[in-house]
């Protein structure tokens, strides 16, 4: 059945260099969440308060990032644009896709978590005297993270797992290391396997310190 | 004079043919996961509400792997695996089978969701009236829990239509690989990713667009 030969101990010792690689991949979905965070809050508020030519950007960004494969988007960001000249590298171009794709999801989280906002609240602050902006950031915002931010969380995983399509477009996080190693010795199941088994402890710390800060942030 | 010879072809109607045929590849191959996994899901689901042992301890972990390694991994894991326990699998296959068991464990937490929604005062009293277990599960669970998941399904289904086009790692010519395979050729990225695109979002787009509807008419 099994007549493979294992072959662990370079694998084992290329271990540093792919736990490095998979700091990168940690580093780029923080930052594609920071910006996708940022983004689809602005799409949201501008999908549900917006008229004319505002609020149809929104909706086709939410659209189009929703309903296409998160690879086709890195594609076009990479290839596609190229024909108008504009070559961004390999880092750019992941992290562009991953915030365009994550802004589309976490714009219509938002969006949910706006609508379990009572009109009533916004009302009542601006009779308080507040003005729009400080209603918005004082007294629905904070509201909102606590409804979205498992969504957030989830996503971030998402972010984490979709970054591994760096490999693809020669980024070298985790997977684009991984196979450059693979194809340098022949050895993909070991390396793909020590991979996986990065990704998964990953995942793991992820969920595990959004878990943590979320004891930190809901005490009250 | 003779015209100068032009090395590169443009895109011409019968590209776009090919591109229809590579769509009703992705098509197949997400109807095939989708339909296959979701049973597998449902009866997941079911086992993992049902019994602490066997779904808890045993197969909760597994199905979690699925969840938290990227799906580029597992196919290139998998594709490399099954030779080794003397698989000869096509690319085709490796595909559908690591989508499924990925559809399966995504479907298996939406599944054991609808089975807790229901109230367990509605299950006895099902049960007082002389329903037997399997009536009950049926008559009773499935259509009370099976509308408040069925979001969460189609969230699933369009998710794992847009995750097929990650099979074209393996080589299987899909939607994106044939849209590769015409830019190699043609040079024009722009013009075919878009056409790409909109056979991603003629595919994709209907469906959240009936699903929103249909949820708008059931929570009247």
């Amino acid at each position: 059945m099994f007549d493979y030969n294992f072959h662990w101990r370079p694998v084992l010792k290329s271990l540093p260099d792919l736990i490095q690689a998979g700091l990168v991949t940690l580093e780029i979905a923080s930052l594609a969440m920071f910006l996708g965070v940022v983004i689809g809050l602005c799409l949201a508020l501008m999908r549900m308060n917006m008229t004319g030519p505002l609020k149809w950007f929104a909706v086709t960004w939410i659209e189009i990032a929703r309903n296409t494969p998160a690879l086709f988007q890195l594609f076009f960001f990479g290839f596609g644009l190229g024909a108008f000249g504009i070559n961004l590298s390999p880092f750019v171009i992941i992290l562009t896709g991953l915030s365009f794709n994550c802004a589309g999801y976490l714009a219509e989280n938002f969006r949910g978590g706006f609508q379990a906002i009572p009109v009533m609240q916004i009302n009542s602050a601006r009779c308080l005297g507040m003005n729009s902006w400080q209603a918005y950031t004082r007294i629905v915002i904070p509201q909102v993270l606590r409804i979205v931010y498992y969504p957030i969380t989830n996503q971030m995983v998402w972010a984490v797992l979709m970054s591994s399509l760096g490999m693809l477009i020669g980024f070298k996080e985790l997977s684009g290391e991984t196979q450059f190693f693979a194809s340098k010795t022949f050895r993909v199941f070991e390396y793909f396997a020590v991979a996986a088994v990065i990704y998964y402890v990953i995942v793991k710390i992820v969920l595990g310190a959004s878990r943590l800060l979320a004891m930190r942030l809901f005490r009250y | 004079m003779q015209e100068p010879i032009s090395f590169f072809t443009g895109f011409n109607p019968n590209d776009l043919w090919f591109l229809g045929e590579a769509a009703l590849k992705t098509l197949w191959i997400s109807i095939l996961s989708i339909t296959v996994g979701s049973v597998m899901g449902c009866v997941f689901g079911w086992i993992l509400h049902e019994s602490r042992f066997a779904g808890g301890i045993i197969l909760a972990p597994i199905l979690d792997v699925f969840r938290s390694v990227p799906l580029i991994i597992q196919l290139v894991l998998f594709y490399n695996f099954a030779p080794m326990v003397g698989l000869d699998l096509n690319p085709f296959l490796s595909g559908v089978v690591i989508l499924t068991f990925y559809t399966a464990s995504l479907v298996s937490n939406v599944a054991r969701g609808g089975i807790e929604s229901v109230e367990m005062s509605m299950r006895r009293a099902s049960r007082s009236l002389g329903l037997t277990y399997w009536q009950d599960l049926f008559h009773v669970v499935l259509p009370i829990g099976g509308r408040t998941v069925f979001p969460a399904w189609i969230g699933v289904v369009l998710g794992v239509m847009k995750d097929s086009a990650l099979v074209s790692v393996l080589g299987y010519v899909e939607l994106l690989k044939a849209s590769q395979i015409l830019i190699t050729r043609t040079q024009e990225p722009l013009l075919i990713l878009s056409i790409a695109g909109v056979f991603y979002f003629a595919l994709s787009y209907p469906i959240s667009l009936y699903a929103s509807r249909f949820e708008k008419r059931w929570a009247k």
